[in-house]
């Protein structure tokens, strides 16, 4: 686990789309990791954006909803890659799926992998 | 009567702050699009190997936009008579480019060079079986490289 000369790596866990990771070598697939969270509406938001329904637009508050959901499920899907021992998640997809009403699972998954 | 002057008032209400809305919206989009051109998106980059990048970080963008009463209100009855509803087209098109721009806009801020392999991802939020609140998430998310 030698670094290359003239590449800097990034502290922690690196997080990607493709399916390497640019500068380095996979030397080892440990699977596949997950993380999800189901998420609930808020009243109050709720109120609000019925009444932004009426004039159109970004709903800000669903989408920090969302956001914080979503950075909580990578949260997720990163401790179990640690636990893991991989210093890289590759080939990282997102989904959601709405559960019920109101409620909605967003989850996120990759492939745990070990690089030089 | 009392209710159709309501439904009325909020068909004006929707269709001249809905389209002043939009129409700030698109105007806002094409400005930051025009501030962001020179980051590439490619949505190649999962089989293609990419020369020259030493570092790889995760973007990701999203936004939840919701329609206005007017809008729903005419895609109720294209709805009904079948077509094309413009209405919601323009929708998810500034969806899309707002989502796609925050994730570009962030990939600026840590100096990448290209945004690879980018991946959109398209959620309906609530409706209460086709009533209530008519939103869409759209999520945008790819990889940056240095």
């Amino acid at each position: 686990m030698t670094a290359r000369p003239g590449i800097s790596r990034p502290a922690g866990l690196i997080l990607t789309t493709l399916e390497g990771v640019p500068g380095h070598t996979i030397v080892k697939h440990l699977g596949l990791v997950q993380g999800s969270t189901v998420r609930a509406k808020h009243v109050g938001r709720d109120i609000a954006a019925s009444f932004k329904n009426l004039i159109g637009g970004e709903l800000k508050g669903y989408t920090e909803l969302l956001q914080e959901a979503r950075h909580e499920a990578t949260q997720r899907m990163m401790k179990e890659a640690n636990k893991l021992g991989a210093n890289a998640v590759v080939n990282i997809r997102y989904a959601t799926s709405s559960l019920a009403q109101g409620a909605a699972e967003l989850f996120v998954y990759g492939t745990a992998v070990q690089i030089d | 009567m009392e209710g159709i002057v309501a439904i009325l008032g909020l068909l004006a209400l929707g269709f001249f702050a809905g389209s002043n809305i939009e129409k700030k919206h698109f105007a806002d989009l094409q400005e930051r699009e025009y501030r962001t051109r020179d980051l590439t998106v490619i949505s190649l980059g999962a089989k293609t190997p990419i020369p020259k990048a030493n570092r790889a970080k995760l973007f990701v963008g999203s936004v939840v936009i919701s329609s206005d009463y007017f809008k729903t209100f005419v895609a109720g009855w294209i709805n009904f008579f079948g077509g094309r509803i413009t209405s919601y087209e323009s929708l998810m098109e500034r969806a899309r480019r707002e989502a796609i721009l925050r994730m570009k806009e962030d990939a600026i801020q840590w100096g990448a060079q290209q945004v690879v392999n980018v991946r959109l991802e398209t959620a309906e939020m609530g409706g209460r079986g086709g009533q209530g609140i008519v939103s869409v998430e759209v999520l945008a998310y790819g990889t940056g490289i240095q």
